[in-house]
């Protein structure tokens, strides 16, 4: 039992470190805002959960504590983190920076310019 | 063996939080900083959960949801501040889209 618990708690904590570095990775190589907000907050959310779960393992395994503040933390990440990262990339495209040149398709845009012809619109009816 | 595996654990989550601090300094735009900030935060956390299995105490959990409250709301902050020009503007939400 121990010596599962201690392998699992090795699998988890290794896999969500390698994780975190890969997101860092492609934060540095990717050309874009949108691709490293894609890359850096997918991973980096996978990767803080693994090693939160390994934590409260160990917790659970050595010190024999069921840590509900560890629970708590792991819920509140896996919600606000790619709230975070949406906000983000929704206050980018709208302050204007642009995408990358190989992006093929941009379905914000047509919705956006919609939206302001209708503004318009309603501006001129109410003049 | 659980040690080992927990430095080696720490050196790659140092890596990481370097490489995103490249980007911090490095980015051409506001919001690849605030992306880099985001994601030092994210891996502060993990360092912090690391730490506390290394020393064996659970005093540290408490550290872990205060920078997780704290990462969360600085980016919404930062973002609101990118797309508005303000935080929080003197007269109500203007922009209505």
């Amino acid at each position: 039992m121990n010596l599962i618990g201690e392998l699992l708690i090795a699998i988890l904590v290794l896999l969500g470190a390698l994780l975190c570095g890969l997101g860092a990775f492609g934060l540095v190589r990717l050309p874009d805002v949108y691709l490293r907000s894609h890359a850096a907050t997918k991973s980096a959310t996978l990767g803080v959960l693994c090693v939160l779960a390994g934590a409260f393992l160990f917790f659970f395994f050595y010190i024999e504590v069921v840590s509900i503040k560890l629970l708590l933390g792991i819920v509140f990440v896996f919600i606000t983190s790619p709230v975070a990262g949406h906000l983000n990339g929704r206050a980018a495209y709208r302050s204007g920076v642009p995408l990358w040149k190989g992006s093929v398709q941009d379905d914000l845009k047509p919705v956006l310019k919609k939206r302001e012809t209708k503004q318009t619109d309603t501006q001129h009816k109410l003049e | 063996m659980i040690s080992v595996l927990l430095n080696i654990s720490l050196v790659i989550l140092a890596l990481a939080m370097l490489a995103c601090l490249y980007r911090l300094i490095q980015g051409p735009t506001r919001s690849d900083r605030i992306v880099a900030l985001d994601t030092i935060g994210i891996h502060l956390l993990a360092v912090i959960a690391v730490l506390g299995m290394q020393q064996r105490t659970e005093d540290y959990i408490d550290m872990v949801l205060v920078i997780g409250i704290l990462t969360f709301i600085g980016t919404a902050a930062l973002a609101r501040y990118i797309e508005r020009d303000a935080v929080i503007e003197p007269g109500g939400d203007k922009l209505d889209r």
